[in-house]
């Protein structure tokens, strides 16, 4: 496996603790990993953007250039500024909840995920990056629910344990979004 | 031992407090920050003292202090601000005292961005300051290392009674890897009789000082700090190669950004061109003997740097004439793809093969 990921978004829609997330799960099933954040004046606002690696072997270069495999986009430039990072038959799931039009890219797979509307009906509008994890994880298949759910537990410790419940429902909802999507394809 | 997912400039703070850091002076500016962050969170914990200074300047002159009273501390800055700390660096190097320095630098000249970048080659190769010195300078490519190197620094500035820098760039500092902290290698190191701890009457004072007015006695300073260097070279040293048994074109590359070399000396060798790699970890001394081992299928040299070539220098003296160097480089922050670096390889190649009308 050597998953390459970009996550983008608006500031405050949570990219970067997904791709911290991403890492974080990896590491504990035995993953080499990397996240490598923007930090530019993204983190005062505007887009915000990191890059995850998950592999079976050593990270070379942590900078994704190129050669994603996967592209979670939380809203609209993101989309537009990343789908020619992705590899042919690469992945692009896109924010359909704040993006009108499918990826222009051909030759990827695009799969719409309305994380806002999701994260809205199951509660907050925050668990919107969960939602993208579900959709990514279903999708890609670098582990599985119960590896992300155990890796929140101990990101969140016992102080959070309480919002658990909330984010494995989004996440599980993404899941469910993303297999329809695939059988519809 | 557990991993621990960790921004390199946490994993930086981490490691200097297991290696025995007991003070930190510095002044915030990004792409560093996390690490004065950490410190005031983290040392006292430690039983240590965090300490905000008004300035770089006044940091590396607690820094001076602290380390003439015989604590082992440290500072860190990026590039303008690590700029600033020169001639306080220059006065440690003069009274021969021992600290650890970390530039986690960013693009210039002047306030520059706050991008990556290698730039700050020279300034902590050639001695920022004045006079005839140098620091010991590591550049470490991966968390693990910097944690690693950042273990070590304390010891290896006491054995010297010298500053020992690590120089990371922002990519180093702001990106999170696994690690795990080793403990520290116990060293015999020797005693601080040196250090102005207060005499309580019992012996003369000790004199922190880098004002040597006799000129013979400054002479026999330098004199002193040339044998010192010259062990360094002896025994400090050190680099990786990387596939370069049966290279026909070896890149030199150091820090995060010989990752992406290395990944373009894999692409090289899929498309059936022999590339390898050379990565100093100490900047200074410089690995001169790595050059010494590279095979006789040899047919150029090309220094990589997120700068406009500044190491390009220090290959060029150790390839001494026999092969050709070349260079590629980007600046300003902007990082360059392993594509790039791929089609400079084979640019250079094929000059070097129309050269020798091979």
């Amino acid at each position: 496996m050597n998953e390459k990921v970009i996550c983008a978004g608006f500031g405050g829609q949570g990219v970067m603790s997904l791709g911290r997330l991403i890492s974080y799960t990896g590491m504990r099933v035995g993953m080499e990993v990397s996240w490598l954040p923007s930090y530019g004046p993204e983190m005062r606002g505007g887009t915000a953007n990191c890059h995850v690696i998950v592999s079976d072997t050593l990270v070379g270069s942590p900078v994704i250039s190129h050669d994603a495999t996967a592209v979670l986009a939380l809203n609209y430039p993101s989309m537009v500024k990343f789908e020619h990072e992705l590899i042919e038959g690469g992945y692009m799931f896109y924010n359909s909840s704040l993006i009108e039009e499918a990826p222009g890219r051909k030759g990827i797979t695009a799969i719409a995920v309305p994380s806002n509307e999701i994260a809205s009906e199951v509660g907050d509008l925050r668990v919107a990056n969960m939602v993208m994890l579900g959709a990514y994880i279903a999708v890609c298949r670098p582990f599985t629910l119960e590896d992300v759910v155990e890796a929140l537990r101990e990101v969140f410790g016992p102080g959070k344990e309480k919002f658990i419940p909330l984010n494995e429902t989004a996440i599980k909802r993404g899941i469910e979004v993303a297999e329809k999507a695939a059988v519809g394809s | 031992m557990d991993k621990v997912l960790m921004k390199g400039n946490e994993a930086l703070c981490a490691a200097a407090i297991r290696g025995g850091c007991q003070f930190f002076f510095g002044y915030p500016i990004t792409p560093q920050n996390e690490i004065p962050e950490y410190m005031s969170r983290e040392l006292g914990r430690a039983g240590g003292t965090f300490l905000q200074a008004e300035s770089e300047v006044a940091a590396i002159n607690m820094v001076y202090g602290a380390a003439g009273a015989g604590a082992r501390v440290m500072t860190s800055s990026s590039s303008p601000g690590i700029a600033l700390k020169q001639e306080g660096i220059s006065y440690i190097c003069g009274a021969e005292l021992p600290c650890v320095i970390v530039n986690i630098s960013r693009g210039g000249p002047g306030l520059g961005g706050i991008q990556p970048s290698q730039a700050d080659y020279f300034q902590a190769t050639r001695g920022g300051g004045n006079g005839d010195y140098y620091l010991l300078v590591f550049a470490p490519a991966n968390i693990q290392e910097a944690a690693d190197l950042m273990i070590e620094a304390f010891d290896l500035a006491d054995l010297y009674r010298m500053p020992v820098m690590i120089l990371g760039d922002g990519m180093l500092g702001q990106m999170m890897e696994p690690v795990v902290f080793k403990e520290r290698k116990p060293r015999d190191l020797p005693q601080k009789d040196w250090a102005t701890t207060g005499t309580a009457g019992k012996r003369k004072p000790n004199i922190i000082n880098s004002l040597r007015l006799d000129p013979a006695e400054l002479e026999n300073l330098n004199i002193r700090l040339q044998e010192k260097y010259a062990q360094l070279k002896a025994n400090e040293v050190r680099y990786e190669t990387h596939q370069t048994e049966d290279a026909e074109l070896v890149f030199v590359a150091y820090g995060t950004s010989s990752r992406i070399v290395k990944n373009a000396v894999a692409v090289m060798r899929a498309n059936g061109l022999k590339a390898g790699l050379i990565r100093p970890i100490t900047l200074w001394p410089f690995p001169e003997q790595a050059f010494e081992e590279l095979p006789d299928s040899l047919r150029a040299l090309m220094s990589v740097e997120l700068s406009h070539g500044q190491m390009i220098d220090d290959v060029k003296i150790a390839a001494r004439g026999r092969w050709p160097v070349g260079f590629y480089g980007r600046s300003g922050g902007m990082i360059f793809t392993q594509q790039e670096i791929v089609e400079a390889g084979e640019k250079l190649l094929r000059e070097v093969s129309h050269v020798s009308g091979v």
